[in-house]
C-alpha cells in the first residue's frame, strides 16, 4: 500500500521508499520509517495532498506520495 | 559600523528566522548579493549589552545542509569555508519550539561543522499551548551549547539572545551528536588528511557536495572525485543513512528533555481553518476574492498616491520651467532627470501595496495554501501555484509583479513567471488601447447590449493573458532546469501577521526598487531625452532658421507655431532619424516613421506613445485630451499615396504590437535586478519583440 492510496482522513505507518533521491528529501522533512501519517486535505483539483507527519503538516504531490510504502495493517 | 563579531542566522523556513533578524537589526539592514545566486543577502547590525556591535547575516531558510537548489547551497558554503569572506564567528540556529524534532536535524548538522553555536528555541508560546514543555537547562547541558528561549514576535528573549551573543565562546563547545565516521570512514579520513580538514563532518559534506562548492573547483574537485570513486561512495544512500542516524539521536535527546503534558486532542485549530480555506468550493471562492481585493488595491487604491506623485512632479517641473532660464540645463533637468525620477517614484505606491499584501499572505501561512490549491492547474502550463499572484498583479503593473516572484522557491518556475508576466496587459497599455480603439473601432452596440469598443478592449486583455499562458507552456519545454522539481513543502500553521515585518517588507522592497532599478530607469530616460532633443546640427539649424523666418508664419497663432516647431524639431532629432531608419523594418506592419518615433520614445513607458503622438501631430494639447490627437491621427495621410495612415489594419496591428512588445525599461531593469543576470532581460526583450513583430505582421497583412 502506498501513501497515495490513502483517502482523506485515513492514516498509515511509513515502511520504506521506492525512490532513493526523493527519500533523502522526505527523510529530512521527517517522513521516517515507523512514523505515522494522516491525510488531512486533498487540494480542490485532486492533487497535491496534505498530510500530518512528525507533528506538522506537509504537502506533496500524488506522484511523490506514491514513492512512500506504508506497512500493511 | 565596526563590529566585534559576525553572526550567521541559520534555520528552517517558517521558524520566525526573519522575525529574529528584524528584531536584532531593525532598519539597519542592508540588502546585497550573494555571488552567483538569485536570493538577496540580508545583513544588519545589532548593539550588544556591552555597547559593542555584531554583524548579523541572514542565511536562506533550509531544512538541511544538503542543498536542494543553487540558492540553498550558499548556506553550507559560508558555514564551512573558513576563507569565505562571510565566514561567521558564531552561528545561531533558530528552531521552532513547537516542532523541535524536525528543526533539530539542521542543528545537529551545523553543530558537527564545529563552529561556535547558539540554539534559539523560538515560538515558545506555541509549544506551551501545544502542551510541550522543554527542560531548557537540560537540553543545553546535553548538547553543550547555550540555548535561548524566545517569542521573537513580542521581542521576548531578545535581551537574553543579545547577552548570549556577547558571551559567546570563541571556540566551539558542543558535544558530538552522531558517529559521523561510521558512515564513510575511509573517505572522511582521506579528505581530512589531503585537504587539512579539521572536522570529520565537514569532510563528509565535501564528499557529498564537492561538485558545487566554489572553493573546491578544478584540481581540488578532481582529487575529491578520485577519493570518492575509489571508495565507492554512494551519496544518496549515505545521506539517507545519516538522516536516520540523526533522527535517532534527536529522538533520544528529546526523550530526556521534552515532556508532552497533554496529548494533542482532536484537530488543531490550524487544521480546522484549512478545512475552509482549502475547501473545494469555499477555498477557491475565498482565494478569488482575495485576488480581486489585491487587484483592486493596486489598481484603484494606488491611484490616489500615484495621482499625487504625478501632480507633484508636474508642479515641480512647471516651477523649474518658470524659475530657470531656458536652455539645455533646464531641458535636461526637467525633461530628462525629473521625468526619469518621476517615472521611478510613480511605482512606489503599487510596490508598497502589493508587498503589504504579500507579506501578510506569507506571514499568515496562506501563501503556502495558494501553492497547494493552484499547483495542479499552474503546473500544467509550466508555472507554479505561487505564480498566480504575480500574474494577476501584472495586470496593474509588471514592475511590482516581477518583484513578487521572489516567493517562488523553484528556480525554473520563477524564471518562467518573470519572463511571461509582462505579457499580461498592464495599466500603461490602457491609454494606448483607448486612443487606438477610439480611432478605428465604431462606438456601436452588438447583440443589443455589448459595446463594440468595450469588447475590443476586453479582447486585448484576453490576448495578453493567453499569450502569457502560451509563452509559459513553450518555455516549460525550452528552459532546462538544474534542479529537480519537488513539491514536498511544509504547510506552516496559521499565525497572525506581524505588522512590523509587513512594514519592513514594504519599506525594503520600495527602497531596493528605487535605488537599484531606479538607476537604470533614470539613465535610459536621459538617453531618450538626448535622442529626442538633439540631432545633426545641420537639420536642427534648418528647423531653427525656418521658424526664425517670421514672414512664413505671420498668419499663425503663437500656440500653433510652438507646437509646429516642436513637431519639426522632433522630426529632425536623432529620435526622428531613428524612426525613419527603422521605417523599412516596420513598414510591413503598417507603421510609418512617425509611429517609429513613438515606438522608440515608448521605451520610457508605454503610455508615452500618446504624448509622442500629440507632439508629432502637433496638437499643442496635453496627454490628457485624446480628442484633438485622435482627430489629427484620423486625418493623417501618407504623403506619397494619399492613403489614410491609421486604417483599421494599422491600428489593430499597432495594438497587437503594444500587447506583446517589451517596451518598458522599468520592467527590464527589475528583471535584471531580480535575476541578477543580463541574460534574462535580453532573452525577454528578444522573444517579446519577435512575438510582437510577427503577430503584428500577420494582423496587418491579413487585414490590409
Amino acid at each position: 500500500m502506498r501513501l497515495s492510496d490513502l483517502l482523506k482522513g485515513e492514516s498509515g505507518t511509513i515502511q520504506s521508499f521506492t525512490d532513493e533521491l526523493m527519500s533523502v528529501k522526505l527523510l529530512e522533512m521527517g517522513c521516517l520509517p515507523g512514523e505515522q501519517v494522516i491525510v488531512n486535505q486533498i487540494a480542490p483539483l485532486g492533487d497535491p495532498i496534505a498530510i500530518t507527519v512528525s507533528g506538522y503538516q506537509l504537502s506533496l504531490r500524488k506522484t511523490e506520495a506514491a514513492t512512500i510504502i506504508l506497512t500493511n495493517k | 559600523m565596526k563590529s566585534r563579531i559576525r553572526v550567521a542566522l541559520v534555520g528552517n523556513p517558517n521558524t520566525g528566522k526573519s522575525t529574529v533578524f528584524n528584531a536584532l537589526t531593525g532598519l539597519s539592514q542592508k540588502i546585497g548579493n550573494f555571488p552567483g545566486v538569485t536570493i538577496d543577502k540580508k545583513t544588519g547590525f545589532t548593539t550588544l549589552p556591552d555597547q559593542t556591535h555584531a554583524e548579523i547575516i541572514d542565511l536562506p531558510g533550509i531544512y538541511s545542509l544538503y542543498p536542494k537548489s543553487r540558492d540553498e547551497s550558499i548556506a553550507f558554503e559560508i558555514l564551512c569555508d573558513k576563507r569565505n569572506a562571510l565566514y561567521p564567528d558564531l552561528a545561531i540556529v533558530i528552531a521552532d519550539a513547537s516542532n523541535l524534532k524536525r528543526n533539530l536535524l539542521l542543528f545537529t548538522q551545523v553543530a558537527d561543522l564545529g563552529l561556535p553555536i547558539i540554539l534559539v528555541l523560538n515560538m515558545m508560546d506555541e509549544a506551551v499551548n501545544n502542551g510541550i514543555s522543554i527542560d531548557i537547562e537540560k537540553l543545553s547541558q546535553k548538547i553543550g551549547v547555550p540555548v535561548v528561549a524566545m517569542n521573537a514576535r513580542n521581542n521576548e528573549g531578545l535581551k537574553e539572545l543579545k547577552q548570549a551573543i556577547a558571551n559567546a565562546n570563541k571556540v566551539a563547545t558542543q558535544n558530538k551528536t552522531i558517529e559521523v565516521e561510521s558512515l564513510a570512514s575511509s573517505v572522511i579520513e582521506e579528505i581530512q588528511s589531503e585537504f587539512n580538514v579539521e572536522m570529520p563532518y565537514e569532510a563528509l559534506q565535501i564528499a557529498h557536495q564537492y561538485k558545487n562548492l566554489k572553493h573546491f573547483q578544478n584540481g581540488l574537485s578532481n582529487s575529491v572525485e578520485k577519493i570518492v570513486s575509489q571508495n565507492n561512495f554512494q551519496s544518496e544512500k549515505l545521506q539517507s543513512a545519516e538522516t536516520i542516524l540523526r533522527y535517532q539521536f534527536i529522538h533520544q535527546l528529546l526523550l530526556d528533555c521534552v515532556t508532552e503534558t497533554k496529548a494533542p486532542v482532536g484537530e488543531t485549530f490550524s487544521n480546522k481553518i484549512d478545512k475552509v480555506l482549502t475547501h473545494k468550493f469555499w477555498g477557491l471562492t475565498i482565494f478569488i476574492t482575495i485576488l480581486f481585493v489585491l487587484f483592486q488595491s493596486i489598481f484603484s487604491l494606488a491611484s490616489y498616491p500615484m495621482d499625487f506623485i504625478e501632480t507633484s512632479f508636474l508642479w515641480i517641473s512647471e516651477w523649474l520651467n518658470a524659475t530657470l532660464p531656458e536652455g539645455v540645463f533646464r531641458s535636461l533637468l526637467v525633461e530628462g532627470i525629473l521625468a526619469g525620477l518621476g517615472g521611478v517614484v510613480i511605482f512606489v505606491p503599487q510596490i508598497m501595496i502589493l508587498f503589504a499584501f504579500i507579506a501578510i499572505l506569507e506571514d499568515t501561512g496562506y501563501m503556502s495554501r495558494v501553492t497547494f490549491m493552484m499547483d495542479k492547474l499552474m503546473r500544467k502550463v509550466g508555472l507554479n501555484g505561487k505564480s498566480v499572484v504575480p500574474l494577476i498583479s501584472g495586470v496593474a503593473c509588471a514592475v511590482p509583479a516581477i518583484m513578487a516572484t521572489r516567493t517562488i522557491e523553484n528556480w525554473k518556475d520563477r524564471i518562467i513567471t518573470i519572463l511571461v508576466t509582462p505579457l499580461m496587459s498592464c495599466s500603461a497599455r490602457l491609454p494606448v488601447y483607448i486612443l487606438l480603439i477610439g480611432l478605428v473601432v465604431p462606438n456601436e452596440r452588438v447583440l443589443g447590449i455589448f459595446n463594440l469598443q468595450g469588447l475590443t478592449l476586453l479582447a486585448m486583455y484576453l490576448i495578453g493573458f493567453f499569450a502569457a499562458i502560451g509563452a509559459a507552456l513553450a518555455m516549460k519545454w525550452i528552459i532546462k532546469s538544474r534542479e529537480k522539481g519537488y513539491f514536498i513543502m511544509e504547510l506552516p500553521v496559521y499565525r497572525m501577521p506581524r505588522w512590523s515585518n509587513v512594514g519592513i517588507s514594504m519599506y525594503d522592497r520600495a527602497k531596493t526598487f528605487v535605488v537599484e532599478a531606479g538607476k537604470v530607469i533614470i539613465a535610459v530616460s536621459i538617453i531618450l531625452w538626448v535622442l529626442a532633443s538633439y540631432g545633426p546640427a545641420k537639420n536642427m539649424q534648418a528647423v531653427e532658421d525656418k521658424f526664425a523666418d517670421e514672414a512664413l508664419l505671420f498668419d499663425l497663432e503663437e500656440e500653433e507655431i510652438r507646437s509646429l516647431y516642436q513637431s519639426e524639431k522632433l522630426e529632425a532629432s536623432y529620435a526622428g532619424i531613428l524612426g525613419k531608419f527603422i521605417e523599412p523594418v516596420i513598414k510591413p506592419l503598417g507603421f510609418d516613421w512617425k509611429i517609429g518615433i513613438a515606438l522608440i520614445t515608448s521605451f520610457a513607458a508605454r503610455e508615452v506613445f500618446v504624448g509622442t503622438m500629440a507632439t508629432i501631430y502637433s496638437t499643442g494639447s496635453g496627454d490628457d485630451d485624446l480628442i484633438p490627437i485622435r482627430e489629427k491621427m484620423k486625418e493623417a495621410t501618407n504623403p506619397q499615396t494619399g492613403e489614410k495612415i491609421f486604417t483599421l489594419a494599422t491600428a489593430l496591428s499597432l495594438m497587437i504590437f503594444y500587447a506583446f512588445a517589451m517596451q518598458c525599461v522599468s520592467t527590464l531593469a527589475v528583471v535584471l535586478r531580480e535575476t541578477k543576470s543580463i541574460k534574462w532581460p535580453l532573452i525577454q526583450f528578444a522573444y517579446m519583440t519577435i512575438l510582437a513583430y510577427l503577430s503584428s505582421l500577420v494582423v496587418y497583412q491579413f487585414l490590409k
